[in-house]
C-alpha cells in the first residue's frame, strides 16, 4: 500500500549565472546537475518503484492462498473495488473521521496555544505535559483508550461515574458501554487526544511569531482583546492553520492503529486503510488490495491538489492585500 | 524556553511536522519489527505463536529447559489470535522463511499442505519413536493429517467447546445444571442468575469480530439449531430460518444477559469476566478450564463443566487444535523438529505439571494425559468432559445436513477467514444494537454467495 505523503522534491539546481553569451550553456548546466543525479535516481527508486509495483500487481488476479492461479485480469480488480460496498462505506467513514478529528484538534489546539502563549509560572512544564500524548506510540495510545478508559467493567470512565455517583448516594450509576454505543466517536476521541498537541505546537509557533509592535499599536488605539484576536491574530495565524489542517489530514486519513485496536473495524468504523488491510491480510487478495490502494492514492491526489489550490489562492490573496 | 524569533517559530513548526512523520512511521513499523532475524547466531529458531496462556507458559519454560538441554535458542514472536493468523498466512504463503515454526490449526492444515508450504513430519516421526504419535487423540490426529495421508503438524493442545458455570451461584438460586443442557435451558438459567452477585451477568459469549472469535461459538449454535453456512453444493444459507433463529437466539441472549461491552469481548475478555466473578456461565473453549482452575485463580473449584449446549443435534462442541507446523522453507528443520517434539511431548506436559500445576497442562491432545493420576487429580472437574467432548466431534458431519468442506466452527476453505470476519462484523454490530439480526444476515448472505459461487461447478 502506498500512501500519499509530502515528499521532498529533487534538489533544485542553482540557475546558472547569466554572463556574456557563451554557446553551450546546457553542457554547463548538466555539469552542475550531474553530481546530484545519483540522489535523484535513488529517490525515484525508493519512492516511485513500489508504487509502480503496486500498479502492476493491481492488474493481476492474485490470491496468496491460491498462488498457482495467478493471472493477468486487466481492470477487473478496479471494477470489483468500485462495486465493493465495504470499500464505499469506508470512504465515507474515512471522510467523517478525518474531518471531525481535524476540526476538533484545530479548535482545541488553538485554545491551548492561546493559553500557553501567556506568561505564567511553570509554563515549560505545562507545555511538556501537553505535548506528551503526541509522543506516545499510536498503538499504545489506542490500547490505553480501549482498556484503561473505555472498558465497561474496569475502565476509568465508568469508575469515575461510579465514584461521582457514590458522592451523591447513588449506588447504581449508569455504566455506558462506550465503544459499542458510540464506536466512531470512541475512535475519534482517542485520535483527538493524540493529535491536539500537534496542532497546538504549530499554532503556538504561529502565535509566538506575531509582531508585538502591531499589537501594542492596536492596544494604544483602544482595541479590545477580542478585536485584536479577530483582526490581527487570526489573519496572522491563517497560514499556520492551513498547514496544520493539511498535515493533520494527511496523517489522519492514513490512521490505522486506532481503528484496528479499539474496534477491530467493527461497528461501521472501518476506514480505508483498515479495509485495504483486511483485503490484503485476511482475504489475501493481493490484486484487489493493490487496486483499492491505487484508487485511494488517485482520490487523495485529486483532493490534495484541490486543497492545495485553495490554500495557495488564499496565500496570493494575502500577499495582494498586504 | 520561549521562542521569540521567526526562525525559532519555523523551527518549532518543522519539529512538529517531523514529529508527526516519526509518529506516523512508528505505525508502519509496529507490526513488522517483531520477527527475529537469524542475526543472533546460527543456533536460533524463530517461532511465531498465538498469545494464549499455555503458549506464554511455554515461552517461559523454553529458555530454562529446552535451550539449556539442547543449546538451541528460540526466538518467540507472540501475537493475538487474529493478528497471528494474518502474519502466518503472509509468511508461509510467500515462503519467506522468516519463521521456522508457527502455531497453525486444523483449519489451515488442509490447504497449507496442498500448496506445499508445510514440511511433511512423517520422516521425523519415524526417527523419533519416543514421541509416540499413536498416543495423539484420533480426531485431533486426523484433523492434522492432509488428504495425502501425511502428517503436517503436531498438536500443542486440542480443544472442544463446553459450558462452564458457577456451581455456587446456581446452588444459591436453587438451580441445577443438566448434564447435557439444551440452549433453551441455558438461556433460562442465564436469566435467573443475572445479577446474582453485584456486577455479575448471566452468561459470557464472544462478540468480538473475527472468524476465530465470535464466528466460532456462533457457528456451533447455528449447527445445532439445524443451520449451515453452505449446502453440499455451495449454496449460501445465511438467511435460512434455522440460521436466522440461531443467530437471533445468540444475539438476544448476549444482549439480555451477557457481559458488558459484548461487542468487543473475545476469548480473553470472557476469561477475565469468568475468573473475576462477573459471569455466572461461559460457553467457550475447553482449554479455558486449565486457566480457571489454576492455583491462583479466584474461582478455582467453584466451576462446573458440562457438554456444549444443544438443540437439534446430540453434540455441538467444536474441534480445534493449536499445532506446530514447520514452514517448508525453514533452513533449520532439524532444530525445528526438536522444538516441536519437545513442546508436544508427554515430558513437556509433565514439566508443566511439576512447574505450575497439573491443571495448566496443555491437554486435549494425548490419550495418556487422561490416564495420568496427577492430571486426573488436578483436573478432575473438567478432564473427563473435555475428553468426551473432543472424542465426540465429527468435523466432516457437524450438523443435520451434509457439508461441502470439513470443519465444525468454520468452513474449511481459505476464503473463510475473510468471510467469517466480515460476517462477524455485521453480527457484532447487531450485538451492539446498531442493526437488526436480519439486516446483518442479509448483508452476510451476499458475501457468502460470492464465496459459494467460486466453488460451484
Amino acid at each position: 500500500m502506498t500512501a500519499p505523503t509530502a515528499e521532498p522534491h529533487a534538489p533544485v539546481t542553482p540557475a546558472p549565472r547569466v554572463s556574456p553569451p557563451q554557446p553551450p550553456n546546457r553542457l554547463k548546466a548538466w555539469a552542475t546537475r550531474a553530481p546530484l543525479l545519483p540522489a535523484l535516481v535513488f529517490l525515484i527508486a525508493v519512492t516511485q518503484l513500489p508504487f509502480v509495483a503496486t500498479l502492476v500487481i493491481s492488474l493481476f488476479d492474485w490470491n496468496s492462498l491460491d498462488p498457482d492461479d495467478r493471472h493477468f485480469t486487466g481492470l477487473s480488480n478496479y471494477r470489483r473495488a468500485a462495486e465493493d460496498e465495504a470499500l464505499r462505506e469506508s470512504v465515507l467513514t474515512t471522510a467523517v473521521l478525518t474531518a471531525s478529528v481535524v476540526l476538533a484538534t484545530v479548535v482545541l489546539g488553538l485554545l491551548l496555544a492561546l493559553l500557553l502563549d501567556r506568561e505564567f509560572r511553570g509554563r515549560g512544564v505545562v507545555r511538556t505535559l501537553l505535548i506528551a500524548p503526541f509522543l506516545i506510540v499510536p498503538v499504545a495510545a489506542a490500547l490505553l483508550w480501549k482498556h484503561v478508559l473505555y472498558n465497561p467493567d474496569y475502565g476509568l470512565f465508568n469508575g469515575a461515574l461510579t465514584w461521582v455517583a457514590a458522592r451523591f448516594g447513588d449506588d447504581s450509576p449508569p455504566q455506558p458501554d462506550w465503544v459499542s454505543e458510540m464506536p466512531l466517536l470512541a475512535v475519534e476521541a482517542s485520535l483527538i487526544w493524540q493529535w491536539t498537541p500537534f496542532m497546538m505546537l504549530i499554532l503556538l509557533a504561529g502565535l509566538q511569531s506575531r509582531p508585538t509592535d502591531m499589537i501594542e499599536a492596536a492596544r494604544i488605539d483602544g482595541a479590545g482583546n477580542w478585536q485584536i484576536f479577530r483582526y490581527l491574530t487570526l489573519p496572522h495565524l491563517r497560514r499556520y492553520l492551513e498547514l496544520g489542517v493539511l498535515l493533520g489530514s494527511v496523517h489522519i486519513v492514513q490512521n490505522f492503529d486506532a481503528v484496528f485496536t479499539i474496534t477491530a473495524g467493527g461497528l461501521d468504523t472501518a476506514n480505508l486503510p483498515y479495509t485495504i488491510y483486511q483485503t490484503f491480510y485476511q482475504a489475501h487478495e493481493y490484486g484487489q488490495a493493490s487496486a483499492a490502494g491505487v484508487l485511494v492514492v488517485i482520490g487523495s491526489i485529486i483532493i490534495a491538489t484541490f486543497a492545495l489550490r485553495v490554500v495557495s489562492s488564499l496565500f496570493t490573496e494575502e500577499a495582494s492585500r498586504s | 524556553m520561549s521562542i521569540h524569533t521567526r526562525r525559532g517559530a519555523r523551527a518549532l513548526v518543522a519539529a512538529a511536522s517531523a514529529g508527526a512523520l516519526v509518529a506516523a512511521c512508528t505505525a508502519c513499523e509496529g507490526y513488522v519489527g517483531a520477527g527475529g532475524s537469524s542475526l543472533f547466531g546460527g543456533d536460533a529458531i524463530n517461532v511465531l505463536m498465538v498469545n494464549n496462556p499455555q503458549m506464554v507458559e511455554l515461552q517461559k519454560l523454553t529458555k530454562r529447559h529446552f535451550t539449556k538441554d539442547t543449546g538451541i535458542k528460540v526466538n518467540f514472536t507472540v501475537l493475538p489470535e487474529n493478528d497471528v493468523r494474518d502474519k502466518i498466512s503472509q509468511d508461509f504463503s510467500n515462503q519467506a522463511g522468516q519463521y521456522d515454526v508457527a502455531t497453525i490449526s486444523n483449519f489451515e492444515v488442509p490447504f497449507f499442505s496442498e500448496h506445499g508450504w508445510l514440511r511433511d513430519l512423517g520422516p521425523y516421526l519415524a526417527k523419533d519413536p519416543a514421541f509416540d504419535q499413536q498416543d495423539i487423540l484420533a480426531p485431533v490426529r486426523q484433523s492434522l493429517t492432509a488428504d495425502d495421508g501425511k502428517v503436517y503438524a503436531e498438536p500443542f493442545y486440542g480443544e472442544s467447546s463446553f459450558l462452564m458455570y458457577r456451581k455456587d451461584v446456581l446452588a444459591e438460586r436453587g438451580l441445577t445444571m443438566p448434564a447435557e443442557p439444551t440452549w433453551q435451558q441455558v438461556a433460562d438459567i442465564a436469566a435467573k442468575t443475572d445479577g446474582a452477585r453485584p456486577g455479575m451477568k448471566g452468561i459470557c459469549l464472544r462478540g468480538l469480530p473475527g472468524w476465530g472469535e465470535l464466528t466460532a461459538p456462533l457457528t456451533t449454535v447455528v449447527n445445532t439449531f439445524g443451520g449451515t453456512w453452505f449446502t453440499k453444493d455451495w449454496k449460501a444459507r445465511l438467511t435460512s430460518p434455522e440460521f436466522v433463529e440461531a443467530t437471533q437466539f445468540y444475539v438476544d441472549l448476549v444482549r439480555e444477559h451477557g457481559q458488558a461491552g459484548a461487542a468487543q469481548s473475545g476469548y480473553a475478555e470472557c476469561l477475565y469476566n469468568m475468573s473475576q466473578g462477573k459471569s455466572a456461565m461461559w460457553y467457550d473453549a475447553t482449554a479455558a478450564a486449565g486457566t480457571l482452575e489454576e492455583a491462583k485463580s479466584p474461582v478455582k473449584g467453584k466451576i462446573g463443566y458440562v457438554k456444549a449446549p444443544v438443540n437439534k443435534t446430540s453434540d455441538s462442541g467444536w474441534l480445534y487444535t493449536w499445532a506446530w507446523g514447520m514452514q517448508k522453507a525453514s533452513k533449520k528443520s532439524d532444530d525445528a523438529w526438536k522444538f516441536i517434539s519437545w513442546a508436544s511431548s508427554k515430558e513437556y506436559e509433565a514439566l508443566v505439571g511439576r512447574e505450575s500445576g497439573w491443571a495448566n497442562v496443555p491437554a486435549g491432545k494425548r490419550a495418556s494425559t487422561y490416564a495420568r493420576p496427577e492430571y486426573r487429580a488436578a483436573a478432575s472437574a473438567f478432564a473427563d468432559v473435555t475428553h468426551r467432548s473432543i472424542a465426540a466431534t465429527k468435523p466432516r458431519d457437524p450438523g443435520v445436513q451434509p457439508r461441502p468442506a470439513a470443519g465444525i466452527q468454520f468452513v474449511g476453505v481459505p476464503e473463510f477467514t475473510d468471510l467469517g470476519t466480515r460476517v462477524s462484523q455485521e453480527i457484532s454490530a447487531a450485538i451492539a444494537g446498531r442493526q437488526s439480526v436480519r439486516a446483518a444476515l442479509r448483508a452476510s448472505q451476499k458475501m457468502a454467495e460470492r464465496v459459494g459461487e467460486e466453488y460451484q461447478d
